[in-house]
């Protein structure tokens, strides 16, 4: 394994694959407050070289955080087709890339090395990669997962309708679900995050969604993002829950830190396909997100990239009906400004992709970071085009549970517009039936909320 | 909420105006200019002495053109703070909501990048010390350095500051200069005097700057006060950028974690005003040396 690369003039030696791996990143806030980033432009570039000659072996062989100590990493090395591996495991990192571009290379094709690559080989590629590179990859990859419905059909764009509110008001949840839905938001999930995490108000917002999807025979999936032992205990009291929903990270230290682990995840997932009410197979929602673990102190001294590709690894094993990060929304000491989170948005949807995760795209932003509204649609359009499944769905971009900015009901109908995307077929079919949506396109009667208060 | 933010809206669109004119991007003088069909008549810059101004409509005025149930999205926008029954353009917001939009994130990100006024702190007899960081954007970025003091200020609550005190208030800027600015004048004074008239003895407040909730447990230990008090600005929602906290510690040391503090959140004008929260604070300070234990150990034993 050679450490070592020297650009032009220059001579850079690297310790370990995990020094390589953190400073080939581009910058991000949250690997220089760890104290791991290139500490220049062209100890950056050098890392990369080094990253590019590596094979997928020495990357086998060498996992950032060691198995017999880790969760995370048994679920990715435990999970792997070692026949595929073996076929591809000469291969350097460089070629890796090469390949995943390569326009003989259909999705199909990554789908099927997918599963020899382990976590930290994807990060790895992704390392090398420029904005374009992400969204053309991104973008042949196309991944289907089903609940009730069918989301990542091709030419489509999905939503979560999100709509929470501050102190989980009933009345107040309804109304904005509604504005959603007339603007066509709410084919992936209805998802609410509550305000109190406990089994009563839980069970309350699942029926309220429950009854209102049965009322108006609308084909989407219901959820609501508590805890998931929260919604395991109101599963159990006879709560309908269509998708269980969890946050997850990428070191078993974070996890702990969020209270949950494998055995606990695999309570949940053998609960829902028994007691829940879709049709799977995909039943799970999970979030994720980079610079989690740096704000947990649970990073061991590995890069934010890395530890989000490792969360993807974890996620495979349950084969969730979508996965999305919340990158943006950690803060300005893991992810600084505009700039980083685009990058980090379409590296997301890139590794997790190449995991074979449904993938959906939260672009984010919190109020003391370096980051507006112009930059989070930028980065809208940009994984939209590299073809992220779902986005979220807020009333006027303004989130007022969580106090943070997400794409807008708004961006959601003009998203779709603008490339020529539609909603999940039995959602499109709903909409025309409300009179909400005509030949892809909103109709007058679209963007008010009362259409459901006759 | 943004119903009470309308006069620092008003403000900041007459800047923003006044900076275009500045630009030369708006015509100084002469005739009116119009905005778009949404704001036609209205002058949108005239001359600073004249008393029209530019503002946004009312947040309850119905922005859909043709409602099916005008009620019901009355009713429904009187149960949510969120921003719902704000209509449209094609797919796109209209541009009041759009500018309302930018106004929010604008009053937020001021709150966050500007600085408390060294005219403030004057006014309010407040001595500046500085935490260990060096500059705004190394406050956000570097939270640990955030909870350290900085060499000179160690240096001069040492000098300066009484020691041996029972309670020592900080006033912290945190993530909102504006919620410090806005919540101090009416919540300081009510604080003291609430300590006072209970014969507590209370050091002179001082100012940390590009301070975090931790930097009260080296001054704890600095001052030997018995209980340490930092009136802190909140992040800033859209919502409200006055949002102040106040986290109270009993006799820090090296294993003092985030549990062992008390905190009373959502101070501001829409909240638990200033006033108020000053006097309440006060009783609770006063609990808290009678427990001699803060947050969770103090709430067991109440």
């Amino acid at each position: 394994m050679i450490l070592k690369a020297k650009v032009y003039s220059k001579i850079f030696a690297f310790k370990s694959l995990k020094e390589v791996m953190a400073k080939a990143n581009e910058e991000k806030s949250g690997d220089e407050l760890v104290g791991i980033a290139a500490t220049s432009a062209s100890e950056r570039v050098a890392a990369k070289l080094v990253l590019s000659n590596l094979t997928l072996e020495d990357i086998y062989n060498n996992p950032v955080i060691p198995y017999e100590e880790d969760e995370v990493t048994r679920a990715i090395y435990d999970g792997l087709n070692l026949r595929i591996y073996q076929e591809i495991k000469s291969w350097t990192v460089g070629h890796l890339r090469e390949y995943i571009l390569e326009h003989k290379t259909s999705g199909d094709d990554l789908a099927h090395i997918s599963r020899g690559l382990t976590s930290e080989m994807i990060a790895a590629v992704a390392k090398l990669m420029s904005t374009m590179d992400l969204v053309y990859g991104s973008k042949k990859m196309r991944i289907h997962s089903h609940c009730n419905t069918t989301l990542g059909v091709p030419g489509t764009l999905a939503f979560r309708c999100q709509p929470n509110h501050p102190t989980d008001n009933v009345e107040g949840i309804l109304a904005a679900m509604k504005e959603g839905l007339s603007y066509g938001s709410g084919d992936a999930v209805i998802g609410i995050n509550p305000v109190e995490d406990n089994v009563e108000t839980v069970t309350r917002l699942l029926e309220m969604v429950k009854n209102f999807m049965t009322k108006w025979e609308i084909p989407t999936q219901n959820c609501v993002l508590a805890h998931v032992t929260t919604q395991m205990k109101a599963i159990e009291k006879g709560a309908p829950v269509d998708l269980v929903f969890q946050s997850i990270a990428g070191t078993q230290k974070a996890n702990d830190a969020f209270g949950v682990n494998a055995a606990i995840l695999d309570e949940a997932f053998d609960l829902i396909q028994r007691k829940g009410t879709a049709t799977g197979p995909n039943l799970m929602y999970f979030e994720t997100g980079q610079g989690s673990e740096v704000s947990l102190d649970a990073h061991l001294g590995v890069d934010m990239m890395t530890l989000e590709s490792r969360t993807y690894g974890y996620a495979r094993k349950y084969h969730p009906f979508m996965t999305n990060n919340v990158s943006g929304f950690i803060g300005p000491e893991t992810i600084y400004s505009g700039r980083e989170v685009l990058r980090a948005d379409l590296e997301d949807l890139f590794m997790g992709k190449l995991h074979g995760l449904p993938m959906g795209i939260a672009p984010c932003y919190t109020n003391h970071m370096k980051m507006d509204q112009n930059d989070q649609e930028m980065g809208t359009l940009l994984c939209a085009m590299a073809g992220s499944n779902f986005f979220m769905g807020v009333a006027g971009g303004d989130d007022v549970m969580l106090s943070y900015q997400d794409t807008s009901f708004h961006d959601d109908a003009s998203t779709r517009e603008i490339l020529g995307l539609r909603p999940l077929p039995e959602f499109e079919k709903w909409l025309e039936k409300m009179g909400i949506l005509e030949n892809g396109l909103l109709t007058e009667r679209a963007g008010d909320p009362s259409i459901f208060d006759k | 909420m943004a119903v009470a933010n309308n006069e620092l809206e008003k403000v900041i669109i007459q800047s923003v105006l006044e900076e275009l004119a500045k630009k030369g991007l708006l015509p100084s003088k002469g005739k009116d200019h119009v905005m778009s069909s949404a704001m036609q008549d209205t002058p949108l810059y005239s001359n600073t002495s004249s008393e029209e101004m530019v503002t946004f409509p009312p947040l309850d005025e119905m922005q859909i053109s043709k409602p099916f149930n005008a009620d019901a999205v009355k009713a429904m926008k009187k149960s949510t703070p969120a921003r719902i029954g704000i209509g449209r353009a094609g797919a796109r917001p209209k541009t009041m909501s759009w500018l309302r939009f930018l106004a929010d994130h604008a009053v937020a990100q001021d709150a966050v990048f500007l600085d408390v006024s060294d005219e403030f702190l004057k006014q309010n007899n407040l001595m500046t010390v500085q935490s260990a960081v060096t500059s705004k954007d190394e406050f956000l970025t570097r939270p640990d350095l955030g909870r350290r003091l900085s060499e000179e200020a160690v240096k001069t609550i040492t000098e300066k500051c009484e020691k041996n005190v029972q309670v020592q208030i900080l006033v912290v800027d945190g993530l909102s200069s504006t919620a410090i600015e806005a919540n101090i004048p009416d919540l300081l004074p009510a604080l003291m005097q609430g300590l006072k008239s209970a014969g507590i003895k209370v050091g002179a407040p001082f100012f940390v700057k590009y301070g975090r909730v931790w930097v009260q447990d080296p001054i704890a230990n600095l001052v030997k006060a018995d209980v340490i008090v930092s009136l802190i600005g909140e992040r800033p929602g859209l919502g409200t950028a006055e949002s102040l906290s106040a986290y109270m510690i009993y006799q820090p040391n090296e294993k003092t974690v985030e549990a062992d503090r008390t905190v009373v959140s959502n101070i501001h004008k829409g909240g638990i005003p200033p006033a108020e929260a000053g006097a309440h604070l006060s009783d609770v300070v006063q609990q808290i040396l009678t427990a001699k234990a803060s947050g969770v150990k103090f709430n067991q034993q109440k």
